[in-house]
């Protein structure tokens, strides 16, 4: 736990003396701000594309203590734009790959895994050990969490948002500023404000917002420059024009306002509009059975009687298969002919959404018996056989 | 005056970044806004016609929240209002 005694500044080694020449003849950091940053521990809610620039560029400026909050793993999709991950890491832990990175670039530093996903339950005490908290998250019930957990603590949140080409970033939850709910009281619910995985973001903009959102964090540390308190800055990479509004603490915030009403962390699924899934929506997804790999294992080793439709492409079946029909999903409507009306019926494909549209397209077009294999092929290969590769 | 409209919420104003509109105030040049694409209005306002909490107005710099006359603040032709959208950039909520 931090100690709320002012302890002495850390001494700079020689090491620290050559490696930060650079900062410590700038006036603004000098030795007082370069032991400042040693001393600094700062807290990063997610390993991703925010994420990976924030932590690279606070390494390397000499901040003595990262801590980083992820439980995702490394896919061939997040290199695009998370930029601390590599080839060779798809599959890995993002926490693994980050932290060897940052160790690599700088083995002073401290780096804390936090391998947990941030929740009500957990986030105050997580949050407690630092001094500045940088939001990468990419959804909104961890945003309004870090948000409400920082204002709780009374720690700054250094925010960034993205989306295609557009990019959001100022700090919040400082004393004296607004915080995220000034800005949103509530979220948008779900399925109206289009995802990031719907709506694609263009690589380098991480790269853009992160970096700010690193500049902010250090000057916080600094005590020096003028933060983004009271500012949110709007990046447009398209048109590449940085625009800023002005943000007012609202008097009725409801976390941070004169007269709150969240004092404590709330179900953030829950603010959000997200309920969990029930057991029968989980095994009837519009109207079609969701069968589990495992359970299409034990039916196969039961020697029970499986149509199993293939509707992914001949290059991905080349890849590896579980011995299905294959029927690529376009073919489909004009190969029925090859379909057996009268035999139970399983359709799988890489992960289980073209599968899906397939055995609601077999079902309106009178097939009894049609069931979508959750998870498809990598769900067979990670729990059933690791025989079959994973693409 | 000139509405700039978010990359979200472009689908529903015809795949525009700026529309021009003709209006004395901010509040017509919202009418004229959602006049032109009616879409948008679901997405700026509740069916009650209260701007909706995940989405702010600015006129030039601020906030229209906290301008003394809100919604009927006069504008010019050089004025702009833009929407501002929360995003969350990465995975599906
Ligand atoms: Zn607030």
């Amino acid at each position: 736990m931090a100690t709320t005694l002012q302890t002495a500044l850390p001494e700079l080694t020689t090491d620290d003396l050559s490696r930060y020449s650079r900062h410590l003849i700038l006036p603004e950091v000098g030795m007082e701000g370069q032991q400042k940053l040693k001393a600094a521990r700062v807290l990063l809610i997610g390993a991703g594309g925010l994420g990976s620039p924030l932590a690279f560029y606070l390494a390397a400026a000499g901040v003595g203590t990262l801590g980083l909050v992820d439980f995702d793993v490394v896919d061939a999709s997040n290199l695009q734009r998370q930029i601390i991950h590599s080839t060779r890491d798809v599959g890995r832990k993002k926490l693994d790959s980050a932290a060897e990175k940052l160790i690599a670039l700088n083995p002073a530093l401290n780096v804390v895994k936090h391998e947990i996903m941030l929740s009500s339950a957990n986030a105050l005490d997580i949050l407690a050990d630092y001094d500045i908290v940088a939001d990468g998250t990419d959804n909104f019930p961890t945003r309004y969490l870090v948000n409400d957990a920082c204002v709780l603590l009374g720690k700054p949140n250094v925010y960034g948002s993205i989306f295609r080409f557009e990019g959001q970033a100022s700090v919040f939850a400082t004393r004296q500023g607004p915080c995220y709910r000034c800005l949103y009281p509530e979220p948008p619910p779900p399925g109206l404000v289009p995802s990031c995985a719907e709506g694609g973001v263009l690589g380098i903009l991480p790269g853009l917002v992160g970096v700010i959102q690193a500049t902010e964090a250090i000057k916080l540390i600094l005590g020096n420059g003028e933060p983004l308190i009271g500012r949110l800055l709007l990046v447009d990479a398209l048109a590449m024009r940085f625009r800023e509004l002005k943000l007012r603490k609202n008097p009725e915030c409801p976390v941070c306002g004169a007269h709150p009403t969240v004092t404590r962390l709330i179900d953030y699924q829950q603010f959000c509009g997200i309920k969990p899934e029930t057991a029968q929506e989980k095994a009837l997804k519009n109207g079609i059975p969701q069968m589990t790999v495992k359970e299409l294992k034990q039916r196969i080793d039961a020697g029970d009687d499986l149509f199993i439709l293939d509707v992914r492409e001949p290059f991905e079946h080349q890849i590896g298969n579980i011995g299905g029909k294959l029927i690529p999903q376009n073919d489909v409507p004009r190969r029925l002919g090859e379909i057996d009306r009268e035999r139970e019926i399983v359709v799988h494909c890489k992960s289980g959404g073209r599968s899906q549209r397939i055995a609601e397209y077999l079902h309106q077009s009178g097939y009894a018996n049609v069931s979508n294999l959750v998870g498809g092929i990598v769900a067979w290969a990670e729990q059933i056989d690791p025989g079959v590769p994973k693409y | 005056m000139n509405i700039l409209i978010p990359t979200p919420l472009r689908p529903y104003a015809g795949g525009q970044q700026t529309l021009q509109v003709e209006a004395a105030t901010v509040g017509e040049a919202l009418s004229a806004l959602t006049g032109a694409h009616p879409e948008l209005r679901t997405h700026l306002f509740t069916p009650e016609g209260r701007l909706r909490a995940f989405v702010n107005l600015y006129l030039n710099e601020d906030d229209i929240r906290y301008l003394p006359d809100k919604e009927n603040t006069h504008v010019t032709a050089a004025d702009s209002l833009s929407i501002i959208p929360s995003i969350a950039g990465g995975l599906a909520v």
